[in-house]
């Protein structure tokens, strides 16, 4: 148990690197198909080079304010959230690690995030559905679920994963719209117009072979088995498996979406926040990075 | 000649092993010492509350005087304790004596309706768990450092560098559910 929690925190930190270099030089590599196709030379792709470098660092520094802030969350009040805000800290107790910032989503279906870089800037996440449908016990068992996250250093990764692959995400549908809808408009001549349209053209292909490629890499840094070892040192910090089984079973019966999340913040939830309801079902095998709920309860219950 | 450089070479492996050693000890207790200081905080908070508490609840029931004398007893007794063992068995106390004194409570609608009531019997409740996790903390810290202290080769060297095992709090482990059952 201690090893494989070792391990993981290991290989944690070396695929954070590797997906931080993977996009600097997949973005550079971009531009200078963009503008070798363009013919205004290196200039452009050396640019990008350095600006995906500062964007990649910044997202290291800063993964936690820009993910609060793509899903609307607001600081929690001791008085207004005792629950939330206390049992925080009493987990934070357990774990040995400081107190980690307490957000809420206000959003009635229930589920909840941990993000932050490392321990030390540890952020939690809850909706208010998941304040009013849980106990006390329920909700010490999904933010210890949650603080093992941080711990293990899940949480680094999988905040380096939703902004970075998601920002790819993001330029590929930019992309693809540009290629249908406004490609045409630029351009006076029709040289120019032809050339253009040819480059769109090309990154529009790039990225439409790109998008199961992201999934793809999500899926290989969001290991499944992350999950379960929350879910056991989770329990192992509350000592009582039981709570966290139950609010599972709350949530996963719980079937509203949750609209703050997006396809790139989907896979730091406790719970698949789409409920498989969104997606085309083939979509939804390739974002499914997380295991099935109730073999999550059976094991709980289980220990 | 030929058996100089081999011996020197083993006895600076040991000169680094215990150098090593000295140093992970000294990490793992100060964190026991740290950890058994958020306790006493813990347990601070906990006696801090308790005066404001047998005060409201006063206010409803002038006439249960032993339950609120056992309270104060117990918890000034809580407060003079030192070591775990001590510690351990007037928290015990207390926590019996609260028992009794939210059972007294039970009897008063009207107190159990009380806003400031309700706000301390929410805090204490939390300061319960955050004594019952500060404690398996405690515990874990001491369990890492006294199985270090133990394993062979680290035992020959440990005692004689003065590193003693030191003390689990032990406490009820039913303690907090228990409390918590009834305030839910």
């Amino acid at each position: 148990m201690p090893l494989s929690v070792y391990s993981q925190i290991e290989s944690n930190k070396t695929k954070t690197w590797v997906i931080m270099v993977f996009f600097v030089l997949f973005i550079a590599t971009i531009t200078y198909v963009f503008s070798q196709a363009n013919g205004s030379g290196l200039s452009y792709a050396g640019f990008a080079l350095i600006l995906s470098g500062v964007v990649s660092l910044g997202s290291y520094y800063w993964s936690d304010k820009m993910i609060l802030a793509m899903s609307g969350a607001h600081e929690a009040d001791r008085k207004k959230d005792f629950d939330l805000f206390t049992v925080s800290e009493n987990i934070a107790i357990a774990a040995g690690i400081p107190k980690p910032k307490v957000y809420i989503i206000e959003d009635s279906a229930p589920n909840a995030f941990a993000t932050g870089r490392d321990p030390k800037h540890a952020v939690v996440c809850a909706t208010r559905g998941l304040l009013d449908k849980l106990n006390r016990r329920e909700l010490e068992g999904v933010i210890a679920h949650e603080m093992s996250h941080v711990k293990n250093y899940d949480t680094r990764l999988m905040a380096i994963t939703a902004i970075l692959v998601g920002m790819i995400a993001f330029l590929a549908d930019w992309f693809m719209r540009m290629l249908w809808w406004g490609g045409g408009k630029r351009g006076s001549d029709n040289e120019d117009r032809g050339s253009m349209t040819a480059v769109f053209t090309l990154i529009g292909i790039v990225f439409a072979v790109l998008s199961p490629l992201i999934a793809t890499i999500i899926q290989l840094a969001v290991s499944r088995k992350r999950e379960f070892l929350a879910d056991a040192s989770g329990a192992l910090l509350t000592r009582y498996p039981e709570g966290l089984a139950n609010a599972l079973e709350k949530i996963s019966a719980d079937r509203e979406v949750l609209e703050a999340a997006t396809n790139a913040t989907a896979h730091l939830y406790i719970v698949n926040p789409f409920k498989g309801k969104q997606f085309a079902a083939w979509f939804a095998g390739l974002f499914d990075t997380h295991p099935p709920i109730a073999e999550r309860i059976k094991i709980l219950r289980a220990m | 000649m030929g058996l100089f450089l081999p011996v020197i070479a083993v006895i600076g492996l040991i000169i680094l092993y215990v150098w090593y050693l000295y140093n992970d000890l000294v990490t793992l207790k100060m964190r026991v010492k740290e950890s058994w200081s958020q306790i006493e905080v813990q347990l601070k908070r906990r006696a801090d509350l308790i005066p404001n508490l047998v005060e409201s609840v006063k206010g409803y029931a002038k006439h249960e005087k032993s339950v609120f004398e056992n309270v104060t007893k117990a918890r000034s007794a809580l407060m003079k304790a030192e070591g775990p063992k001590d510690v351990a068995k007037a928290e015990n106390q207390l926590t019996g004596a609260l028992k009794s004194l939210f059972a007294v409570a039970e009897n008063y609608p009207q107190l159990r309706a009380n806003e400031n009531f309700l706000q301390l019997q929410k805090e204490l409740s939390d300061t319960e768990d955050k004594v019952a996790y500060s404690r398996q903390f405690y515990n874990t810290s001491v369990t890492e450092y006294n199985t270090k202290i133990t394993l062979f080769p680290n035992v020959l060297i440990a005692n004689n560098l003065g590193f003693k095992a030191e003390e689990f709090f032990e406490a009820g482990e039913e303690d907090r559910k228990k409390v918590n059952v009834k305030f839910e």
